[in-house]
Formats: C-alpha cells, sequence, structure tokens
C-alpha cells in the first residue's frame, strides 16, 4: 500500500526541484483537453508523457493541460513551447509518439517532423503523412 | 466516449473553466439495489436559469470557437441508454451540480474505466482541489487533495508526486470492490 510517509520522503526529494523551478525557464508541454481531445485519446496521451518526464527526471518541464485547440478532427493534440522558441504542434498522438517527443524534442531540441502539424495558406496539409515538397 | 472515467474528466473540465476551486465527486455504486450514482459538484460561477434549461442541448456552448458542446449531451445518452438520467442543477456565483444515475447491470453502461487518471489529470489544473468518495455497497473511501497539499505544499504538479496519488487511488478502489467495473 501507499502510504503518507512516501509521500513525505517524495517531497523532501522534490523541494530542491520546485525551487529551482520557479526561477529558470522552463518547456511547457500543453495538452488539448476538451471533449474532442478527451474523445480521441487525450487521457492517456497526458499520462505518458507525465511518465515519461518523471522517467527522465527533466526538472524544467511543466505538463499543462487546455481546453479545445480549434482542430477537433486532429485530436488527440500536443504542443511543446521551449523557451525562446517557438510553438510546436504535434497532432493525433498516442502515448507511444508523445514519448517519442518528450525524449527527441523536450530532452534533444530535434522537432519530431513526422507529427507535426503542417499549415499551408491556413489549410493543414498533413492529415496522415508528412509532405515532403 | 468509451468510459465514465473519460465522461468525469470533461465535466471536471467543465467545472475548471467556471473557475471552481474545489470540485468534489462522489461515485456510488450498489449492487443490491443495482444503479450507479455520481454527483459532481463545484464552487465555480454557476449559471442563470436561462443557461441551465439550454445547457443539455448540443448547439449550446460557453466556447467561441465554435457552436456546438458535447460534454453533458454525451453524458446525458450514456446515462438515457442505460434506463438513467442526468440532472444539473446550478445557481450563479454558487456553483453547479451534476447528478448522473444509471442502472449499474445494464447491458450498455459503460465500463467505470481508469477514475485515477481522470483525478490525477484534473490536479494538473492550478489552484483546484478535487475531493474524490468511492462508494461500493457499504463500503467507501475518500481522497481530498487538500490533505496532499498540506504534506508537499501548494504545488502537486509534480510527476512523482501525481504517481503516487495515481496508485494511491488505484489500490484504494481495487480493496473496495476489486476496481473490476
Amino acid at each position: 500500500m501507499k502510504s503518507i510517509q512516501e509521500l513525505e520522503a517524495i517531497r523532501k526529494k522534490t523541494i530542491d526541484n520546485v525551487n529551482q523551478r520557479k526561477d529558470r525557464t522552463t518547456t511547457r508541454i500543453v495538452v488539448g483537453m476538451a471533449t474532442c481531445g478527451i474523445a480521441a485519446g487525450a487521457r492517456p496521451v497526458l499520462l505518458s508523457i507525465i511518465d515519461e518526464v518523471k522517467k527522465l527526471g527533466l526538472p524544467d518541464v511543466s505538463v499543462v493541460q487546455t481546453g479545445c485547440i480549434g482542430v477537433c478532427r486532429l485530436e488527440p493534440i500536443v504542443e511543446v513551447i521551449r523557451p525562446g522558441e517557438e510553438k510546436v504542434t504535434y497532432i493525433k498522438m498516442t502515448a507511444e509518439k508523445a514519448k517519442r517527443i518528450v525524449d527527441e524534442h523536450v530532452v534533444q531540441g530535434k522537432i519530431v517532423d513526422e507529427y507535426v502539424m503542417h499549415v499551408v495558406d491556413g489549410k493543414v496539409v498533413n492529415d496522415y503523412t508528412v509532405q515532403k515538397d | 466516449m468509451r468510459e465514465i472515467s473519460l465522461h468525469l474528466i470533461d465535466i471536471i473540465q467543465n467545472s475548471v473553466s467556471a473557475k471552481a476551486t474545489l470540485i468534489v465527486i462522489s461515485l456510488e455504486i450498489n449492487i443490491i439495489e443495482d444503479y450507479l450514482k455520481i454527483s459532481i459538484t463545484d464552487n465555480g460561477c454557476g449559471m442563470n436559469d436561462e443557461t441551465l434549461k439550454k445547457v443539455k442541448d448540443p448547439f449550446v456552448t460557453s466556447r467561441k470557437t465554435r457552436r456546438v458542446g458535447l460534454g453533458l449531451s454525451l453524458f446525458e445518452s450514456a446515462c438515457n441508454r442505460c434506463g438513467g438520467y442526468l440532472e444539473v442543477y446550478s445557481k450563479e456565483g454558487k456553483g453547479t451540480e451534476v447528478i448522473a444515475y444509471m442502472k449499474f447491470n445494464h447491458i450498455d453502461r459503460e465500463p467505470i474505466g481508469n477514475i485515477q487518471d481522470t483525478i490525477v489529470s484534473a490536479l494538473l489544473n492550478e489552484n483546484v482541489d478535487i475531493v474524490y468518495k468511492h462508494k461500493y455497497n457499504e463500503e467507501s473511501f475518500e481522497f481530498d487533495s487538500r490533505e496532499i497539499k498540506k504534506i508537499v505544499g501548494e504545488d502537486l504538479n509534480n510527476p512523482e508526486i501525481l504517481g503516487w496519488i495515481q496508485e494511491y487511488i488505484a489500490e484504494n478502489i481495487q480493496n473496495i470492490d476489486g476496481g473490476a467495473f
């Protein structure tokens, strides 16, 4: 059984982390959690991101939720905002794809092209695959 | 929606949008009298009577991006299809209460699903406290995020703390009803 003592131990361990997090710039991972996102499977995506962040012990990452992003047919949607960089929108996420985004984009700074939403003249051009020039 | 817990997270998000700081969720399974009753009560901004009348209409929503809002409508149809109902009570400035009732053994009742994931997702919202009451016949379990905050401080958005909460809720639900519903 999970005990309160265990929780206190976690607090002691993480209290430094929390303090650091306040003054450093953090990467934000935003998951769309409106009706459309939830129905498409956003909750497992959100939890797999949290899980991966925990596994890798990333201190400067905050995982947050938002409402409907506006393109429901592309849900689940995950946005990654690294400090000083432009927002990247990933579409049709799954728990596995989301893990890859944490590993490659959040940790190493390499955008995972296959899953990014590509917009040309206001139209989303890659519902299913990456369009190469 | 495939699970009741997904409807729950959806309704919780409504409460969060209504600026609620405390959301009380109670889920009651009664095998003997064959019902499942869920209530979600918040202290958010509430609705006026006019909005309340139309709230279950899928073409009514408070958001600006589109003119459909399916959350409550989907939940209501999930209740109706298994011999139950959904009721919404609200008072402007006081808060809102959603009550869902279903026949527990109805073949179309959705599985309850992963409650711990729903609670953890809800706790990611800042300044929101969650009380979750789980009742199975006579046995019950209660989780209160304010108790957790007394121990670890105000910020629960930490993977290790969330992981602990997730397992804690899962274990306790498992203890009461086997987690098989």
